[in-house]
């Protein structure tokens, strides 16, 4: 027992953050009048933070190595835009088109990260650079006008459903499936990593924790996935997005990458001593993003259906605004995944619960800053009182 | 007896879980030096910073009473008007002003707000000739050394009118010369009547000037010795400090010395900015299987230059010369190659270099060799929390838990995180740079039994220190360094103080 509330404490900071989102989801669910949870809702919730919520999982990992990239909006833009020449001018198809854009934010990325990291320029000024270029050169590649429509298939990517491989007819039974199969994985990768732990002689939780929290999960997702299934199913985007969760969240905690990344926005000095490449990590973590922001645009433009000139301005903030409400610590070496997420979604369920009130944009943006400031300020004071 | 200026009574001081002071009494006369000793956390920073208002009246129980009244100081500024100045260990300077900007910074000559750059840069040139530094006043601090810099400080506080200085291991970072200059400077006050706190780990200065000497130990003041009156000798300061006899501050080793494992032939380094600077001047070293090899040397002598820069290549540029690892020539072109080589290097500066402060001790102690807990890409969570266990207990780090941030650990177990580290990445060579800095007795002798152990493990050990008789107690062998060469080279057996300090002048 005192392990566990040792383990709360040592994660007030994503919990705390956890409740918070849990207690604005309430919130807004009574003063949308259940609005907010309703399955149509959700997916709209989701489809429309979607290239927020995956451009904050590469922002966080340069959060963490201690930089920041302001120029993620225009890159999104400049990709989509690209996207939209390639199919609609050009007639190139869809597969290809998404394999060259996905390329091209790499790219994007890597050059950043190569003036950050051999040239040592501040990323705050490079991105800033960045950011001109990248919204100057859509501007080009636009030729100042939007360009669509896209064909279905690219449409897919946002506004599309994982197909019903069952035919269900009230509920979409596949979505139902993957749900179950997927709480199988999670519980079986739960016994396996409490099996490891005794045989290393490690203290396990006690068995009715054990079997609490696993029951919880399952519930939880088996929920939300039954709302959704009783609508279309799972969203595209929601897969993928899910997808990138576990597989960032995977790499920052348990790879040897991961701990690096850390150990360089830490230390960056000690770090380097300790024979990590610092320079072609961080170089990484900029071309990561670059690819991240690069699906970003690409969603962004098959949600709208067109690539506009003025695509994705602001989204950077947004985006920077997500990994701090999640917990990543401006200095670098903190932040978490996870967090990232939450925060995103924060922002999101606000703007979404905000939007169905019909309060105006202005005073979602006031409240949406000042969300930002208390958030940090709660970690500041949390840091502080350790 | 000369009067008292300060008398602390009774002072009280509780942090969440730990009572740092209790009931602490601590008298200073007029015009004297009065050493303040003991172990880290025993509470010397944290008197000093009731007395100086950091923390305020009302946040400790007991009284101060400074010049015959007492005195309740809110803040910083309320003690410096009452003329108690504290130069803290890390320089409050700020690099890119002046040496008169900084020296009025928060006190300066001005008219209607407006500063008065004529009466600034005389009575700035005024002090520094009071503290004997020939530099001008237009200096910028990032131009000059850290020994001088200190000595800014110190016009700082005269510029202040101090009447009681409080120095808090003025010397950590100094070097044997810039030390004896300040250490006189003090002597020099003395005779004007400013009266000093001198807190300090190295004894030997303390009893070169202290007249008093209180030694506090785990929060309580232990005793106050009287330097004028009666003979006081180091041992029985450490056994106040410690509370225990230390029958020998160097535990004995049986040297077992093998075969040759690293050479290093013609090294030279030239300066990172300056690259017509020879740091490091054609350097030849040989180290031998279970030796404790030492290189002995003034800061700035090239020492720490010499052993970055064989650490894959971590200082300097245009470097030249062969290394020699176990009879073949090592590529030691990166950190990583350095690392592979069999090569590990613990930094002088644990906190800038060595450590991410950020990060538990778990993850600092697997930092260097990850591979040794990973399945390909993936840690392997479970080894990777049993290897750190052993660690901490192999060298005894005193922490809650290996996931205990290292921010919160005390520097002597900063250090033996440091080491645990490197030792985790199985180093045949190890180089140490001042692994005792700053750390308190009882901790320097364990970091000195880890170091034997090594040695008799059969592993190569390089410590470089500025503190001689560290050299000369732990050392088999020792190399003088000396403006980036080697000047000297003896047995331990044959050397002594004098005859390093005739190599190094």
């Amino acid at each position: 027992m005192v392990s566990v509330i040792k383990a709360f404490k040592s994660n007030i900071r994503q919990y705390g953050m956890l409740i918070a989102l849990i207690a604005i989801m309430l919130l807004f669910q009574v003063l949308t009048d259940g609005i907010l949870l309703k399955p149509l809702n959700i997916t709209n919730l989701v489809l429309q933070n979607s290239y927020i919520l995956i451009m904050s999982i590469g922002m966080l990992l340069v959060i963490v190595a201690g930089h920041i990239d302001l120029s993620v909006g225009s890159i999104a833009a400049f990709v989509g835009a690209t996207a939209a020449v390639m199919i609609v001018d050009y007639q190139i198809g869809v597969a290809a088109t998404i394999f060259v854009s996905l390329a091209l934010g790499l790219l994007i990325g890597a050059w950043q990260g190569f003036w950050v990291a051999y040239v040592k320029i501040p990323s705050f000024i490079v991105t800033l650079a960045g950011m001109l270029v990248f919204r100057g050169l859509t501007l080009v590649m636009l030729q100042g006008a939007s360009v669509g429509p896209f064909p279905k298939a690219f449409q897919m990517i946002s506004s599309g459903f994982i197909p019903d491989v069952f035919g269900g007819e009230e509920t979409h039974l596949t979505t139902m499936v993957i749900a179950i199969l997927f709480s199988a994985a999670l519980i079986f990768f739960d016994i396996r990593a409490r099996r490891k732990k005794r045989e290393y002689g490690f203290e396990v939780a006690p068995l009715a924790v054990f079997i609490f929290k696993n029951a919880g999960i399952t519930a939880a997702i088996l929920f939300i996935c039954s709302l959704l299934a009783s609508y279309k199913g799972l969203p595209n985007v929601l897969v993928i997005l899910f997808a990138l969760t576990v597989i960032y969240a995977f790499i920052t905690t348990q790879t040897v990458v991961g701990r690096r990344i850390y150990a360089l926005g830490g230390n960056l000095k000690a770090a380097k001593l300790s024979g990590v490449k610092t320079e072609r990590l961080t170089m990484l973590t900029f071309a990561n993003l670059g690819l991240l922001s690069a699906l970003a645009g690409l969603v962004f433009a098959a949600r709208l259906n067109v690539a506009t000139p003025k695509a994705g301005t602001g989204m950077e903030l947004d985006v920077i605004a997500a990994c701090f409400i999640g917990g990543a610590s401006a200095t670098g070496g903190i932040g978490t995944v996870i967090g990232a997420i939450i925060g995103a979604l924060v922002m999101g369920v606000m703007n979404n619960g905000m939007s169905i009130m019909g309060i105006g944009i202005d005073w979602q943006q006031a409240i949406k800053g000042m969300v930002l400031l208390f958030a940090v300020f709660f970690d500041v004071y949390n840091k502080s009182k350790n | 007896m000369s009067d008292v200026i300060l008398s602390m009574r009774g002072i009280t001081k509780t942090f969440p879980g730990v009572r740092a002071l209790s009931d602490v009494n601590f008298d200073v006369r007029q015009g004297e030096i009065h050493a303040l000793v003991g172990e880290n956390g025993a509470g010397k920073s944290t008197l000093m910073k009731v007395l100086s208002g950091i923390y305020p009246h009302g946040d400790y129980e007991g009284r101060i009473i400074y010049e015959g009244r007492e005195c309740r100081f809110r803040e910083i500024t309320d003690s410096e008007k009452a003329g108690i100045v504290i130069i803290h260990q890390e320089l409050a300077l700020i690099p890119f002003l002046s040496i008169a900007e900084n020296i009025f910074l928060g006190n300066e000559r001005r008219t209607l707000g407006v500063i008065d750059w004529h009466a600034t840069r005389t009575e700035a040139q005024t002090l520094l000739g009071t503290v004997g530094l020939a530099e001008s006043p237009d200096a910028l601090i990032t131009n000059i050394g850290v020994g001088k810099q200190q000595l800014v400080e110190i016009a700082k506080a005269l510029s202040k009118e101090v009447k009681l200085l409080i120095l808090d291991e003025p010397t950590a970072t100094l070097n044997e010369k810039d030390s004896d200059k300040l250490l006189k400077l003090l002597l020099r006050f003395k005779e004007q009547g400013i009266s000093s706190i001198l807190i300090s780990h190295k004894l030997n200065e303390v009893e070169r000037v202290a007249d008093s000497i209180t030694i506090l130990r785990d929060g309580e003041a232990i005793e106050t010795l009287d330097c004028v009156s009666g003979e006081i000798n180091e041992d029985q300061i450490i056994r106040g400090m410690v509370g225990r006899d230390l029958t020998q501050r160097f535990p004995k080793r049986r040297a077992t010395i093998g075969e040759v494992i690293l050479e290093v032939r013609d090294w030279n380094v030239h300066h990172p900015l300056h690259e017509d600077r020879i740091v490091v001047d054609n350097v030849n070293l040989t180290l031998r299987r279970g030796e404790v090899l030492g290189i002995a040397g003034l800061m700035g002598s090239g020492r720490t230059e010499l052993a970055m820069s064989l650490f894959g290549r971590s200082y300097g540029i245009n470097i030249t010369g062969q290394a020699v690892i176990k009879g073949n020539e090592a590529d030691l072109g990166t950190v990583g190659k350095a690392i592979k080589s069999g090569l590990a290097y613990v930094t002088e500066d644990r906190k800038t270099y060595g450590l991410v402060l950020d990060e538990d001790v778990k993850n600092n102690i697997t930092l260097a060799n990850l591979e040794a807990v990973s399945n390909g890409p993936v840690i392997d969570q479970n080894r990777e929390i049993q290897c750190a266990n052993e660690s901490k207990d192999a060298f005894n780090i005193k922490c809650s838990s290996i996931l205990q941030k290292t921010l919160n650990l005390s520097g002597g177990n900063q250090q033996k995180v440091v080491l645990g580290k490197w030792l985790f990445a199985k180093p045949d060579i190890l180089i140490l740079d001042e692994p005792t800095r700053g750390i308190d007795v009882g901790a320097k002798f364990e970091i000195y039994s880890i170091i034997n152990r090594l040695a008799e493990e059969g592993k190569g050990v390089v410590v470089i220190s500025s503190e001689l008789p560290e050299i000369l107690g732990l050392c088999d062998r020792i190399y003088v360094m000396s403006e980036g060469r080697m000047v000297g080279e003896m047995d331990a057996a044959d050397a002594s103080q004098e005859k390093i300090m005739r190599h190094i002048l």
